[in-house]
C-alpha cells in the first residue's frame, strides 16, 4: 500500500466555502487572517496542493478569491505549495489566474456548455500558465457509467491535445466519485464504473491524471466512520491500481487496507466492486457490529420486515429507523398511483402516529427530530419523481421562515423548532444565525412566508427582537410574529414586544408548542380568535407585571455598599505561579470526563438529573438512547479531530476600587491595563451582605497584592461545518446533536481550565483532589462567573476579557454585536480565588445604580439602559 | 524576424555556445552624460528630470547606442540586447514618459537591427541576432509595497499585460529576432509579460523565440518573489522558452549552483549572464574580464550553458574574454526527461 500511496497526492480542501462551514463564515466576515490560519494548518497538515473555492451567493467570488489569493502570496509557509483555484464561475477562475505566481491548477472545465466554450478557456488556462481539472461532464450531463465517463473523458482529451495544443500531463480528469450502497440498484456499479473508467483513461489518455473526492463513496453511511473508513481505503486500493494518481482525502478517514477486519473488508469489497446483488444488505447486517469502537451492537429485531410496507413505513417512522426506507419507499412509490400519494398516505399516516404519540408524551423530542430523519430521506427520493409528475398541488402547511436574531449565534432550540415544524409538514425556511433585520423582512417578502419565528440566548436578543417587531410595524407587515428562545419570556414578549406589532406576537415556551401556535396562526378565522385570546392574556401578564412588587425593598446604592461582604483577607492571597496570558488546548478525550451531562438532556427536554435520569421510568429508555448517540458522537469527533477545543487564560495582578477592580500589567501595579466593572445587589439583604463581585478582591487602599483570573474557552470549532455537513445530508438529528455535544464540550472546558487553574497555573489549590460529581456540585474553592450570566449580568464586560487575553488571536473566538460568543460553543468569565467568594445573582437594581454604572462605564444614561435592560425593573 | 533567421538561430545554437552581449548601462556611464545629452533636442522642453532615463538615449542619443551595440558585436557577442530594459509604460510613467514607449521600443530595435546586419553581412558566417528585452518594471504584480497591508498590489496583471503588449508589438515592428523576458524578480509580471507576448504572436500570426531569464536576490537561491530556480522554471514552462536562465544580482561564482539546478530541469537551452561580481564600497564591479571567463569557461566544461554573456559591470572587455573562453566547447545537450505535471508554488511539485 505505501508505495501506491507515496505518489498518491493529496489536495487539500478546507479551504472551500462550500465545503467548510468555517471557512466560509470567515470569509462572509472578512476575517482573512485567521482564514490564512485554515489554510496554513492544512499545508502543515501535509496537504500537497490547496484546493481554494469561493463560490457564494452571497459572496463578491471575484474580489474574495483575489483578496485572498494575493493574501497566501505574502505567507511563504502556505504559497509553498500549489494552488487548485476551484470555482464553477469561470471569471473567477480567470481571476484567480492572474494572482498567482506559481503554476497552479484550475477545477475545474468541462465540455458541459460545448467545445467552443471549452477550447476557449483551456486556450486561456494555457496561456495562463496552468493545468486543469476536466470533469467527465457533457452537453448530455454528468457521466455516471463507465462508458460515459470514459467517452468524455477520451473526448476531452483529444481536443485539448489536438486542438488546443494542452500538455497531455497537464490534464486531469475527474470521472466523478458517486454514492454506492445507497439501497438504490443503478448506484451499485458506481465504484466499479469509476475504477474501470479510470483503468480506460489512464491507458488510452498518456500522461493524464486521475482525481476525485473521495468521501462521496461512502455517503450512505455517515455515522459509521469504521464502515466509512474501511470504503475509502477498499475504494482507493483498487482505483489507485487502476490509475487515480490524485484526490480530495481526508487522511484521518482512512483505514489502513491490511487491517480492516476480513469480515468487514470482504463486505466492502462486495459493494465496492459490486461482486454479488446482496452486497448491501449484508454491509448494512454488518456495520452495526463495528459502530463506535467495534462494540458488537445487540441483535436487531427485524420481524417488522415481513410487514406490508405501509405498516413498515410506520414503523420505520416511529422508530427512526432509517436503513429501509428508501427501499420502503420506492415499493411504495410502485404501488402508488401517484407518487405524492406516498407522502400523503402512509407516509403521513406514519408522521400522524409520531404527532400523537409526541403530544401524548409516549415520544420525546430526540425521537420526534429522528423521525423527521427518516421522513426526509422518504420525500428526497420521492422529490425527482413528484418533480417528474409536474404536479402543481403539491401543498404544504404553511411557509414559515426561522432566525436567530442578529448578534446571537444559538440555534440549537431554532433547529429543533424548524425540525419539528417540518414534521408536521410546514415548509421551513431557516436564515441560520446572526440574521440581520431587513434581511428576515426582505426573504420573508421575497418568499411570501406565512409568519416569522426570532429566536436569541442572550439578553441583547430581547432587544434585538423589539426592533424587528418595530420594523414590521414600520414597514406595513402583518404576519404573525413567533418569539421564542432561553431568554426570552411571556412577560418580555407582553411588555415590550407585543405592543409595538399589530398583528398576533406569540411567545412560543418550548418545540413542543410550536406546531399547535403555528396551525392556529395559519388559518385566517382561527388566527383572529387565537389573537384575541393572546390579547387578554398579555393584557393580564403586563398588568401582574406593573403591578408587581420587589419581593425585599430596595435600597439606595450607599446603603448596598455599606452593606459589601467584607471576606478575610488576614492570609495574602496566593500569588499567581504564572502571570499573564497563557493559551491552552486540551484533548476532547480528556474533556469527555468533566462534562455535566444534566443541562445535555435538558435541551432535548427531557428533565431529571445525570446519571438518575438514564434510569428514569418515563424518560430512562429516551435518556439512555440520547446518551449512546452522543457518546457516539464524541467518539466520532475525537476519532476525526472534527470538533477542536481550544483556549486562553490570564492571571493577573488586581485590586478593587469601590465596585470595580482595577487590572495591573504587572505586580509593580503601576500600568492598569482594564477595569472590570460590576453590579451589587440592591434590595434590603437582613443575614446576608449586599453581594457585589468586587468585593472579592482586596481594596486597593488595603495595600493588600490581590489577583485575578480570566478566561475564554470554546470546544466549537469545527462545530459549524459538521453540523452543516449533516443537514446537507438530511440528517437534522446529528446536526443538533454535534451542538449540543460542543455545548458541554466547551463547559467541560471550562470546568477543566478551572481545575488547572486552582492547582497548576495559579495553584492557590494545589492539593485539591475532587472527582467530577464534585466538580459539579462546585465543591472547590473560587468561582469563575461568566458576564451574562447572574453575578455579572452585563454583557459588555466580555469585551475586557477579549481584550486582556487577546482572546481572538488565541482561540479564533469572536463576539459578535451584542457581545455574543462565537462559536456558540463557548464559555468565557472570571476567576476569583478567594475563599468566600461565591456566585449570587445581582438582580434587580435602581436608578441610581444604573447612572453610577453608567458613568464607571463612560456611558449615556440610554446606552446603559439598553444593557442593563434585564436588572431594570420599569 | 523571418523564419529564417529563426532557423539560422536554432542551428547556431546546436553546434556552439552562444554569446550574449554585456551591459548597456555600465558602458552609458562611462560617457557621463548630462540632463541635456539625455534631453536631446527632441525632449529639450521635457517638463521633469531626465537625466538616467537610459532608454530614452535610443532616441536622443541614437549613435552613442548603435556604437555600444557595435562595440559588443566586435566582441564576438552572437546575441545583443535592445536598449529597452526600462522602455515599458508602466516603467517610463517615473519620467512621465508613458507615451513615448512606443517609439522608444521601435526606435531601440532599430538600432540593433542595424549593427547587427552591419556584422552580419560583414560576415556572413556567424550572423548576429537582436533580442528585444521586455523587462521586469518597476513594480510588482505578487508583491506589496507596504508591508501593513499584504494585499495591496501597485499594479495589476492586466496593466502588465497591457503595458508588455505596447512593447512587445514596437519591438516587433522595430525588427527583432527573439524576445528576452529578463531580469525577472516577480514571476507573475512575466507570466503577464509571456500572456503578452504570445497574444502578440497570435494576433500577428508569427513566432519568435522568447528567451527567459531571472533573477536570483540573494544567497537564499529565491527570485525576490520567493521562488526557488526550479519553481520558477515551472512557472514559465508553459511558454516553451527557447532558452531559460538566470542574470544579474550574483557574481559567476554565487550564481554557478542556481545556473546548475537550472540545467538540471530546463527543457530548453540554458542561458546565463552574470553581473561582474558584486558591488564594491563604491559600488562598481571589479571582476576583471580574465576570472569572470575562467568561471564560464568551467560552467561550460561542465555541461551547464548554452549562451552566456554579461549584465551589471561587463564591458566589450568581458564578452571578448567570454567569447573566446566558451569557443569550440560543446554547448549542454538537452536531457531527456519523463513526462511529469510539474507544478510549482514557491517550490517546485512534480508529479
Amino acid at each position: 500500500m505505501t508505495a501506491e500511496f507515496s505518489t498518491f497526492i493529496n489536495i487539500g480542501e478546507r479551504t472551500n466555502v462550500t465545503g467548510s462551514a468555517r471557512f466560509k463564515r470567515l470569509i462572509m466576515d472578512g476575517d482573512y487572517e485567521t482564514a490564512l490560519d485554515v489554510a496554513r494548518q492544512q499545508v502543515e497538515n501535509g496537504a500537497q496542493i490547496i484546493d481554494i473555492n469561493m463560490d457564494e451567493a452571497m459572496l463578491d467570488s471575484v474580489e474574495a478569491m483575489q483578496t485572498f489569493l494575493k493574501l497566501i502570496a505574502s505567507e511563504p509557509d502556505i504559497s509553498r505549495v500549489p494552488i487548485m483555484i476551484d470555482s464553477s464561475k469561470w471569471e473567477v477562475i480567470e481571476a484567480g489566474l492572474k494572482c498567482v505566481q506559481g503554476k497552479a491548477i484550475v477545477n475545474s472545465i468541462s465540455i458541459k456548455e460545448g467545445e467552443a466554450q471549452f477550447i476557449h478557456q483551456a486556450t486561456l488556462i494555457k496561456r495562463y500558465g496552468a493545468a486543469t481539472v476536466v470533469m467527465a461532464f457533457d452537453e448530455k450531463g454528468q457521466a455516471d457509467t463507465q462508458k460515459r465517463k470514459v467517452e468524455i473523458c477520451q473526448r476531452s482529451y483529444k481536443i485539448l491535445t489536438e486542438k488546443v495544443g494542452f500538455a497531455p500531463e497537464d490534464i486531469i480528469f475527474d470521472p466523478n466519485i458517486f454514492a454506492v450502497a445507497t439501497g438504490i440498484e443503478e448506484h451499485n456499479n458506481y465504484a466499479v464504473d469509476f475504477i474501470e473508467a479510470t483503468r480506460i483513461i489512464r491507458q488510452t489518455c498518456p500522461h493524464a491524471h486521475i482525481s476525485g473526492g473521495l468521501s462521496n463513496i461512502s455517503f450512505s453511511f455517515r455515522g459509521n466512520n469504521p464502515v466509512r473508513e474501511a470504503m475509502h481505503s477498499v475504494f482507493l486500493y483498487h482505483a489507485i491500481r487502476a490509475g487515480m494518481d490524485m484526490g480530495i482525502v481526508n487522511a484521518g478517514q482512512l483505514e489502513v487496507y491490511d487491517e480492516i477486519p476480513n469480515e468487514l473488508r470482504e463486505a466492502v469489497e462486495d459493494v465496492i466492486l459490486n461482486r454479488r446483488d446482496d452486497a448491501t444488505e449484508r454491509l448494512l447486517d454488518l456495520a452495526p457490529k463495528y459502530q463506535g469502537e467495534g462494540k458488537e451492537a445487540a441483535k436487531e429485531d427485524l420481524s417488522w420486515r415481513d410487514a406490508p410496507v405501509s405498516k413498515r413505513l410506520a414503523h420505520a417512522l416511529v422508530k427512526g429507523i432509517t436503513d429501509y426506507i428508501i427501499d420502503d419507499t420506492e415499493e411504495a412509490r410502485q404501488q402508488a398511483e401517484r407518487p405524492l400519494h406516498v407522502i400523503e398516505g402512509p407516509l403521513m399516516d406514519g408522521m400522524n402516529i409520531v404527532g400523537d404519540l409526541f403530544g401524548e408524551g409516549k415520544m420525546f423530542l430526540p425521537q420526534v427530530v429522528k423521525s423527521a430523519r427518516v421522513m426526509k430521506k422518504a420525500v428526497a427520493h420521492l422529490q425527482p419523481y413528484i418533480e417528474a409528475e409536474k404536479s402543481d398541488d403539491n401543498k404544504s402547511a404553511g411557509k414559515i421562515l426561522l432566525a436567530t436574531v442578529k448578534g446571537d449565534v444559538h440555534d440549537i432550540g431554532k433547529n429543533i423548532v424548524g425540525v419539528v415544524l417540518q414534521c408536521n409538514n410546514f415548509q421551513v425556511i431557516d436564515l441560520g444565525v446572526m440574521v440581520p433585520t431587513e434581511k428576515i423582512l426582505q426573504t420573508a417578502r421575497d418568499e411570501n412566508v406565512d409568519m416569522i419565528g426570532l429566536s436569541g440566548l442572550i439578553t441583547p436578543s430581547l432587544d434585538e427582537m423589539v426592533h424587528v417587531a418595530k420594523e414590521m410595524e414600520r414597514q406595513g407587515f402583518d404576519l404573525p410574529l413567533l418569539i421564542g428562545g432561553a431568554t426570552t419570556s411571556k412577560a418580555h414578549t407582553a411588555v415590550k414586544i407585543e405592543q409595538n406589532y399589530h398583528a398576533p406576537v406569540a411567545y412560543v415556551a418550548n418545540a413542543s408548542r410550536a406546531v399547535g401556535v403555528c396551525q392556529k396562526l395559519l388559518n385566517r378565522k382561527s388566527r383572529d380568535i387565537y389573537a384575541a385570546e393572546l390579547a387578554k392574556e398579555y393584557d393580564t401578564v403586563r398588568d401582574q407585571h406593573a403591578r408587581k412588587k420587589p419581593r425585599s425593598k430596595p435600597v439606595s446604592l450607599q446603603e448596598a455598599r455599606d452593606n459589601a461582604a467584607t471576606p478575610d483577607f488576614s492570609t495574602p492571597p496566593v500569588v499567581p505561579r504564572q502571570l499573564g496570558v497563557t493559551p491552552v488546548t486540551a484533548g476532547l478525550e480528556t474533556l469527555r470526563h468533566y462534562i455535566d451531562w444534566t443541562p445535555f438532556f435538558l435541551t432535548w427536554s427531557l428533565a431529571g438529573k445525570y446519571p438518575r435520569i438514564l434510569n428514569d421510568d418515563v424518560v430512562g429508555e429516551q435518556a439512555r438512547s440520547l446518551f449512546d448517540d452522543a457518546n457516539a458522537m464524541l467518539d466520532e469527533v475525537i476519532a476525526n479531530d472534527s470538533l477542536q477545543a481550544k483556549g486562553v487564560i490570564g492571571l493577573f495582578a488586581a485590586n478593587r476600587l469601590l465596585d470595580d477592580i482595577e487590572i495591573y500589567a504587572d505586580d509593580t501595579r503601576q500600568q492598569v491595563i482594564g477595569v472590570s466593572h460590576h453590579l451589587r445587589q440592591q434590595t434590603r439583604k437582613e443575614k446576608f451582605p449586599n453581594y457585589c463581585l468586587a468585593d472579592f478582591i482586596a481594596p486597593k487602599d488595603s495595600g493588600i497584592d490581590d489577583y485575578i483570573g480570566a478566561f475564554a474557552v470554546t470546544a466549537g470549532i469545527g462545530e459549524q461545518a459538521l453540523a452543516d455537513k449533516f443537514i446537507k445530508d438530511g440528517d437534522d438529528y446529528n446536526a443538533i446533536m454535534v451542538k449540543a455535544v460542543a455545548d458541554r464540550l466547551a463547559e467541560a472546558f471550562a470546568e477543566y481550565l478551572h481545575e488547572q487553574v486552582r492547582k497548576h497555573y495559579w495553584g492557590y489549590a494545589s492539593d485539591e483532589t475532587l472527582d467530577n460529581d464534585a466538580l459539579i456540585r462546585e465543591k472547590y474553592q473560587g468561582i469563575r462567573p461568566a458576564p451574562g450570566y447572574a453575578a455579572c449580568p452585563e454583557h459588555t464586560e466580555k469585551q475586557l476579557i477579549w481584550d486582556l487575553l487577546e482572546a481572538e488571536k488565541h482561540t479564533q473566538m469572536r463576539l459578535t454585536e451584542s457581545y455574543a460568543m462565537w462559536p456558540g460553543a463557548a464559555v468565557s468569565g472570571w476567576y476569583f480565588s478567594h475563599p468566600e467568594s461565591r456566585y449570587f445573582a445581582v438582580a434587580q437594581i435602581q436608578k441610581d445604580q444604573l447612572q453610577d454604572y453608567a458613568q464607571r462605564k463612560n456611558w449615556d444614561e440610554q446606552t446603559a439602559r439598553k444593557w442593563l435592560a434585564p436588572n431594570i425593573n420599569e | 524576424m523571418n523564419s529564417n533567421r529563426s532557423e539560422q538561430l536554432a542551428q547556431a545554437a546546436q553546434s556552439a555556445i552562444l554569446v550574449l552581449d554585456g551591459a548597456m548601462g555600465t558602458m552609458i556611464q562611462q560617457h557621463h552624460l548630462d540632463e541635456a545629452d539625455y534631453r536631446g533636442q527632441q525632449y529639450a522642453d521635457w517638463d521633469c528630470d531626465l537625466k538616467g532615463n537610459n532608454d530614452l538615449l535610443s532616441v536622443t542619443q541614437p549613435d552613442l547606442i548603435y556604437q555600444i551595440h557595435c562595440d559588443y558585436l566586435a566582441a564576438g557577442a552572437d546575441i545583443i540586447e535592445t536598449n529597452t530594459f526600462n522602455a515599458t509604460s508602466i516603467a517610463m510613467a517615473d519620467y512621465k514618459m508613458q507615451n513615448e514607449a512606443h517609439l522608444i521600443n521601435v526606435e531601440s530595435a532599430r538600432l540593433a537591427r542595424r549593427a547587427a546586419d552591419k556584422f552580419t553581412s560583414e560576415n556572413p558566417q556567424k550572423p548576429r541576432f537582436v533580442a528585444g528585452v521586455l523587462g521586469p518594471t518597476n513594480r510588482t504584480a505578487s508583491i506589496s509595497p507596504d508591508v501593513n497591508d499584504p494585499g495591496k498590489r501597485n499594479v495589476t496583471f492586466e496593466q502588465l499585460v497591457e503595458a508588455y503588449t505596447e512593447s512587445c508589438e514596437a519591438l516587433i515592428e522595430g525588427g527583432v529576432d527573439i524576445l528576452m523576458l529578463e531580469t525577472i524578480f516577480d514571476t507573475l509580471n512575466a507570466k503577464a509579460a509571456a500572456f503578452a507576448v504570445h497574444d502578440v504572436f497570435d494576433r500577428l500570426g508569427l513566432t519568435l523565440p522568447v528567451m527567459v531569464s531571472g533573477t536570483i536576490t540573494d544567497a537564499s537561491g529565491r527570485t525576490l518573489s520567493g521562488q526557488t530556480a526550479e519553481a520558477f522554471y515551472y512557472s514559465l514552462r508553459h511558454i516553451s522558452p527557447f532558452s531559460f536562465g538566470l542574470n544579474c544580482a550574483l557574481g559567476p561564482d554565487l550564481l554557478r549552483q542556481y545556473v546548475a539546478e537550472i540545467a538540471g530541469v530546463a527543457e530548453c537551452l540554458v542561458s546565463a549572464h552574470p553581473n561582474a561580481g558584486l558591488p564594491n564600497e563604491f559600488g562598481e564591479y571589479d571582476m576583471e574580464a580574465d576570472e569572470m571567463a575562467a568561471h564560464i569557461k568551467e560552467w561550460a566544461q561542465a555541461g551547464l550553458v548554452n549562451i552566456v554573456g554579461g549584465c551589471c559591470g561587463s564591458t566589450p572587455e568581458h564578452i571578448k574574454a567570454l567569447a573566446d573562453a566558451v569557443a569550440g566547447q560543446p554547448p549542454r545537450s538537452i536531457p531527456r526527461f519523463d513526462v511529469k505535471m510539474r507544478l510549482s508554488g514557491l517550490e517546485p511539485f512534480v508529479h
